[in-house]
């Protein structure tokens, strides 16, 4: 401890001494006059987290990084074959979404849905394989890339269909209230799907019957090429939930921390018995919609806006501006999930292919 | 075995009390399935039993219905989700074909989707073209989905307790025509494994496969055409999906003439899929090419008049077995 407090303490010193000299504390003239995203003072730090959560996370957005860039490689190499819609630049919501749930609530996904899967405790190696098709892969090479699940782990799977787990997730935490278990569900889903008739009739149903679901729209800003601006009534899709009685906020989704502290609290009023929750989380996909997207619906000037707020660097900032870590031991958490990747990489395109024999194993229970 | 008199209705509705008394993760959820009763009272007396809880009334959300049923069934329950007609099932047909139909091979096997979606069709009650359709074929052509006909209340109460109790997603099509319809059902709990067809007659000359209400005019016109010297044998698949290949292939292997009557327009219905199957299988056997007795490729109006025309009945099956196989 006594190493970090020095440590901490000589970082600020030094940015301290760029400024004029105030008579404060040595963490307030750390905070004072920074235009960085989420500093606190030394008080509020704790609320951060614990230094292991917040490495945690960072680790868990790298994965998501890397993974999806290694995907994009595969898929030149024609290794991943089929869809591969890629979660990059989105990770803090996922990320910070799992961070403010328990180990037990459900989540459902979408077809955009690695970001996901790897946030609630997937593991690298059955992920890759499932994308490469492969027998070691979660889904036995079934599912692919759009319909990774692992239920055993609470997390009801992806879809090819926009907005079809949104019932889905309504029905599980209709089933966690009818069995008493005090689990909730987040439903994640996206601009598009909120104008899809499956989320009214499910955020209806759920706000009638008061069920314990946080529907958590990734608003990316376009559906596939159609922005929200030319496919939506209403700018923010939080609105749309006023019409169903049901509580919703609008987040910015860059920010981890942010995400996570919203969802957690929306989480403990589902789980309270207040009903269902909404939450906007703005935010946005470096990526295509898909690998064949040439992407003319989006300027490069609002591409490098929201590059601009990558959330893996916010975040490293905001670890760096208080003392969690260092920068070398950010680079080394970074070479750390580059080389799980690189090896999950590895495993799934040496892992076998499935035997066509066993091809109408598990239609039927 | 004592029996006693019930509906086909009243004999669903039992089926449902027992499976909810016998295991607390079934439940009952559709529109106006609790106060009212059912549209066509098969939940009568449910609700004020067993509550809101496990017998509930939803909005007017045939996708949801089907949908929150399919996310319970993933998460510990067992639901019987109930679409008022056949004909609003396209509106969830999203949540049957893609998701319960699709989860449990898409994930590897390694999830369950144990979902009891009631529903009926068929015509009878001059209501016409969105009230009154047979859509079996468009769910026993997906793969996943287990798809059931009953046509008697002892068949309706076996088959929809073991729906219930199978951890496979089942269509369970009731028809609207034969909910008034009586028959013996047992004191005694029972159970008729899916899959599993019955011979509902016995004979010598022509195998007629039906399913559903077409199988009481099947019987009716066995018993006409018994009067002109020609023995046919009733099957009735019950199952469509899985198919009892078996009893019929072992029925046609006797009579050497397959005719199969279903109520569905004749293009693209299951009758097709019968009559491919019998040729595939039967072929040596067969004297005569299988005879499809169909619905007429229409919308069903409503004169009572045109909808009997419009769907094969007991005299239209007489005629065209004469005919077809007899040249009377």
């Amino acid at each position: 401890m006594a190493k970090k407090t020095a440590k901490r303490k000589a970082a600020k010193k030094k940015a301290a001494k760029k400024k004029p000299a105030r008579k404060k504390s040595a963490a307030k003239k750390a905070a004072a006059g920074r235009k960085s995203a989420g500093s606190k003072s030394a008080k509020s730090k704790a609320a951060l987290g614990s230094r292991d959560d917040l490495l945690h996370y960072l680790a868990q957005m790298c994965r998501i990084r890397f993974f999806e860039e290694k995907v994009f490689e595969l898929l030149a190499q024609d290794l991943i074959k089929g869809a591969s819609h890629v979660y990059a630049g989105e990770e803090a919501v996922a990320v910070g979404a799992c961070a403010g749930i328990n180990h037990d609530d459900y989540i459902t996904s979408t077809h955009r849905g690695h970001g996901h899967c790897l946030a609630k405790g997937g593991q690298l190696r059955p992920m890759m394989a499932e994308l490469c098709g492969k027998e070691t892969g979660y889904c036995r090479g079934r599912g692919g890339s759009m319909h990774i699940a692992d239920v055993a782990e609470f997390n009801l799977g992806a879809t090819g269909i926009v907005g079809s787990n949104i019932p889905v997730a309504t029905g599980a935490a209709l089933a966690q209230k009818m069995q008493g278990t005090g689990r909730i569900v987040v439903c994640f889903f996206g601009d598009g799907a909120s104008n899809n008739a499956a989320f009214p009739e499910s955020l209806n149903v759920a706000s009638v019957w008061k069920l314990p679901v946080v529907y958590l729209c990734e608003n990316n800003l376009y559906g596939m090429s159609v922005s929200v601006e030319r496919a939506s009534a209403t700018k923010d899709i939080a609105d749309k939930a006023k019409g169903y009685n049901v509580p919703s906020e609008i987040v910015d989704g860059q920010m981890v921390l942010t995400v996570r502290d919203a969802v957690r609290a929306a989480a403990e009023r589902a789980r309270a018995g207040e009903g269902p929750q909404l939450i906007e989380a703005k935010t946005y996909r470096y990526y295509g919609h898909s690998r064949s997207d040439p992407r003319k619906y989006r300027t490069k000037e609002e591409e490098a806006y929201w590059r601009g707020r990558d959330p893996i660097k916010l975040f490293e900032q905001v670890l760096l501006e208080n003392g969690i870590a260092t920068q070398k031991e950010l680079e080394r958490i970074e070479e750390q999930c580059q080389a799980e990747v690189d090896d999950a990489a590895d495993f799934a395109v040496n892992s076998p292919d499935p035997d066509p024999a066993t091809l109408l194993e598990g239609i039927y229970a | 075995m004592a029996t006693r008199t019930l509906t086909y209705g009243k004999a669903i509705c039992e089926a449902m009390r027992e499976e909810m008394l016998r295991d607390e993760s079934v439940f009952l959820m559709g529109e106006d399935v609790g106060i009212y009763g059912g549209a066509y009272h098969a939940s009568e007396g449910l609700w004020e039993e067993f509550g809101d809880e496990r017998v509930r009334d939803t909005p007017i959300s045939e996708l949801a219905i089907v949908g929150v049923a399919n996310g319970a069934a993933m998460t510990g329950m067992r639901p019987i989700a109930e679409i008022m007609y056949i004909d609003f099932s396209t509106l969830a047909s999203d949540q049957i074909i893609n998701i319960s139909a699709k989860n449990r091979f898409m994930f590897g096997g390694k999830t369950k989707v144990p979902i009891v979606i009631r529903t009926e069709g068929g015509t009878g009650r001059g209501i016409a073209g969105h009230h009154s359709q047979s859509l079996e074929a468009l769910y026993v052509h997906i793969p996943g989905l287990y798809t059931v006909m009953p046509s008697t209340p002892y068949d309706a109460k076996g088959l929809l307790k073991s729906a219930i109790r199978n951890d496979n997603p089942v269509m369970f099509i009731e028809h609207k025509a034969l909910y008034g319809t009586k028959g013996e059902v047992p004191e005694e709990d029972y159970v008729i494994p899916l899959g599993v067809g019955e011979v509902k007659r016995e004979g010598t000359d022509v195998t007629i496969v039906a399913y559903s209400k077409m199988v009481l005019h099947a019987l009716e016109a066995a018993d006409e055409l018994q009067g002109e010297g020609i023995s046919c044998e009733v099957i009735d698949p019950r199952t469509l999906k899985p198919l009892d290949m078996e009893l019929v292939a072992r029925s046609v292997a006797k009579t050497n003439r397959a005719a199969v009557v279903s109520e569905a327009c004749k293009t693209n219905g299951f009758g097709g899929e019968l009559a491919a199957s019998i040729g595939e299988e039967c072929f040596d056997d067969l004297d005569a090419p299988v005879l499809r007795i169909c619905g007429l490729d229409t919308p069903i109006p409503m004169s009572p008049v045109l909808e009997s025309y419009a769907v094969p009945g007991t005299a239209r099956i007489v005629a065209d077995v004469k005919s077809h196989f007899f040249g009377r």
